[in-house]
């Protein structure tokens, strides 16, 4: 051990004979280090993000959205007719073993009257069950309740958004807002959520009983009462996603009595599928990034390589002298391993410093979320000192084996 | 007197390419513990050759090589290291003090190949600078001190492991005269006072003239051994000669 600390101080003195020398290699390492760790930062901070949005999305969903039809030839895009019901939703409940619940929603766009305060956003007609699909829980008051879309009641919940914007901080509970001339009771406001994947402020909406939003807000489908924008259904497990995909879509294929070979008048979408390809791809860049960045980190170390095949030629001499007054062979080795250690693991720590900072100042201007690990840092630290060790091997070794009577005599 | 280093039939060839240099031919002779030797021989007779195996730095190609009843041409690498540390001092023309280290840690060099404390290292590297007359100068640099001074902290690097012989390749070599007879006089006084066996390779004999005995090389050869019946004293040459500098030229 004092002898590991005596080696790291001559190698330190070394050092500093050649400052600019010494501060110039340690510059192709500090790059290194703080590039890998700045950049698996980035690509951890995209996917911790994408990972969070997939969850305030909710868990195991699947989305039915009424498909394109044929009529007279011409193919009507998606949603272009409704085709799904409130019964599908009841149906797709009952009758599928693999799906745990299901949501019927429709949507428009209103605007929103409390005082002199008003707001234009998306209200989206629900059923409770849609509360616990998307996983959403309440930061004041309560969720409306079966009995009050039975009875078409005319309460409302607000999007954190909405009620900042008429209520500003204040618990809106039990106030009167107006929508489309019919006045709302508040019964409770969502807990926050953020953006969704897609890039949209999820607290932007406004949820009212699906009864009541069709009678009396949006107006209902004039073909069909019952029609629905979309359906929200949850999987009982990950497991059994592609399980209730196949069941929803016999089961609407049946009720909606399309023949065999004709297309489906619906879409269904896993949400989670599309979402964990964005998790996976962000992960594929972050690993892309890491081996970009490491490449530099070994050009760092060819650059000690070099520094230090320069040193053993320029200190040839000293080296004979110490051969001459009892250095072994492996004095020798040690003495030049070490030096290259130290100015790689002095770099890797600069480094890591420099890497923590940017990862900073990116996540601060660029608005990036980063996530340096404690992990991705050890790892950092531990490579600079291998690339030390690895780069720093040959010359070492080169000195060690130079004959001593050459060596003293070299000019 | 016990002989410190003995040598029989000593050969050394080199090859250049396919011609083999025969650089020393058959050399034997014995060298007293405690004595002064001085090996002389102009460039290309094999003494700077012969320095070299006397010093462990080169093995002999055929021969034997006693030193301290230990044989060196049986050892390996690492074994020499161990020899050239404990046993042998080497002093060089060029002095050969690492640049930018204070004089103190050149002294205290050989130690940091021994298991000496960094206490002990830094008492007998005073200790080595005060027997030279340099207690005042422990933290000065090489490039701080004159070319006499220098081979003067060269001369304690080599006494600081307490060793049998010392060996001086030219040591007077880079040193005006009068500086040369200065380190003769430390030498002089080391080998009487210290009993220390010193050997110096010279092609002067003004510098041989100190030794007790001279050694002469020519091709490889011994071609002359004798003994000195009065060597000069070094302690008296310097009380004659004219003091032409100040003692000591230091820069900065």
């Amino acid at each position: 051990m004092k002898k590991i600390v005596a080696s790291i101080k001559i190698a330190l003195r070394a050092l500093k004979v050649n400052r600019l020398r010494s501060a110039l290699t340690m510059l192709g390492i500090i790059i290194g280090v703080a590039a890998v760790i700045a950049m698996v930062g980035v690509g951890a901070g995209a996917t911790k993000r994408i990972q969070e949005q997939i969850q305030s999305i909710g868990s195991n969903l699947i989305i039915v959205l009424p498909g394109s039809i044929t009529s007279n030839g011409v193919r009507l895009g998606s949603g272009a007719v409704a085709t799904l019901t409130q019964d599908d939703a009841k149906a797709i409940a009952a009758e599928c073993p693999s799906v745990a619940l299901t949501a019927p929603t429709v949507r428009g766009a209103v605007q929103v009257v409390y005082g002199i305060n008003n707001w234009a956003t998306n209200a989206q007609g629900v059923t409770p069950d849609y509360m616990t699909i998307r996983d959403y829980t309440l930061l004041y008051g309560q969720f409306f309740t079966t009995q009050d879309v039975d009875a078409a009641a005319k309460t409302a919940v607000l999007g954190e958004t909405v009620a900042q914007n008429l209520f500003g901080d204040s618990d809106p509970t039990g106030q009167a807002v107006i929508i489309k001339n019919v006045p709302f009771t508040v019964a409770g406001v969502l807990t926050p959520k953020g953006q969704s994947p897609a890039g949209q402020d999820q607290d932007d909406v406004i949820l009212l009983p699906i009864s009541t939003a069709t009678q009396k807000v949006l107006g209902a489908n004039k073909a069909n009462a019952k029609a629905v924008g979309s359906l929200m259904v949850q999987a009982i497990s990950p497991q059994a996603m592609d399980q209730a995909l196949q069941e929803i879509e016999a089961l609407l294929r049946e009720r909606h009595r399309i023949l065999p070979g004709l297309d489906d008048d619906f879409t269904i979408r896993n949400l989670t599928e599309v979402f964990e390809a964005q998790e996976s791809s962000a992960q594929v860049m972050s690993i892309l990034l890491g081996a970009i960045a490491s490449v530099s980190l070994i050009v760092g170390g060819i650059g000690i390589m070099n520094i230090m095949l320069v040193s053993v030629t320029e200190r040839t001499r000293e080296i004979g002298l110490r051969q001459a007054v009892g250095a072994k062979m492996r004095d020798i080795l040690s003495q030049f391993l070490v030096e290259a250690v130290t100015l790689s693991l002095l770099g890797g720590i600069i480094g890591i410093v420099v890497g923590l900072t940017s990862s900073l100042l990116i996540s601060h201007f660029a608005q990036w979320s980063t996530e340096v690990s404690l992990l991705s840092i050890l790892l950092a630290f531990v490579f600079s000192a291998l690339v030390g060790v690895f780069f720093g091997y040959y010359p070492a070794r080169k000195a060690a084996f130079l004959d001593p009577i050459e060596a003293l005599r070299y000019e | 007197m016990a002989s410190v280093i003995e040598i029989k039939d000593l050969v050394k060839d080199y090859r250049l390419g396919d011609v083999p240099v025969h650089v020393l031919k058959s050399i034997s002779f014995e060298i007293e513990r405690g004595d002064f030797v001085s090996i002389m021989g102009p460039s290309g007779s094999g003494k700077s050759t012969l320095m070299y195996i006397l010093g462990c730095l080169d093995k002999a190609t055929s021969g034997v090589y006693m030193l301290d009843g230990i044989s060196v041409g049986n050892l390996n690498r690492d074994q020499l290291a161990e020899i050239r540390n404990k046993k042998i001092g080497f002093v060089f023309q060029q002095f050969n003090l690492l640049a930018r280290t204070s004089a103190a840690e050149n002294v205290e060099l050989p130690l940091m190949y021994t298991d000496t404390s960094a206490r002990e290292r830094h008492e007998r590297a005073r200790k080595a600078l005060l027997a030279v007359g340099l207690a005042d100068r422990e933290e000065y640099q090489p490039s701080q001190l004159s070319g006499g001074q220098q081979q003067r902290v060269a001369i304690a690097r080599s006494l600081v492991n307490d060793p049998s012989i010392i060996l001086a390749d030219e040591p007077t070599g880079a040193l005006d005269s009068r500086t040369g007879v200065e380190i003769m006089a430390i030498f002089q006084r080391l080998n009487r006072e210290e009993g220390i066996t010193m050997i110096v390779a010279t092609h002067d004999p003004d510098v041989a003239a100190y030794s007790n005995r001279s050694i002469h090389f020519i091709d490889g050869k011994l071609r002359l051994d004798e003994r000195l019946a009065q060597p000069r004293q070094a302690r008296k040459d310097l009380e004659q000669l004219p003091a032409e500098r100040p003692e000591e030229i230091v820069s900065s």
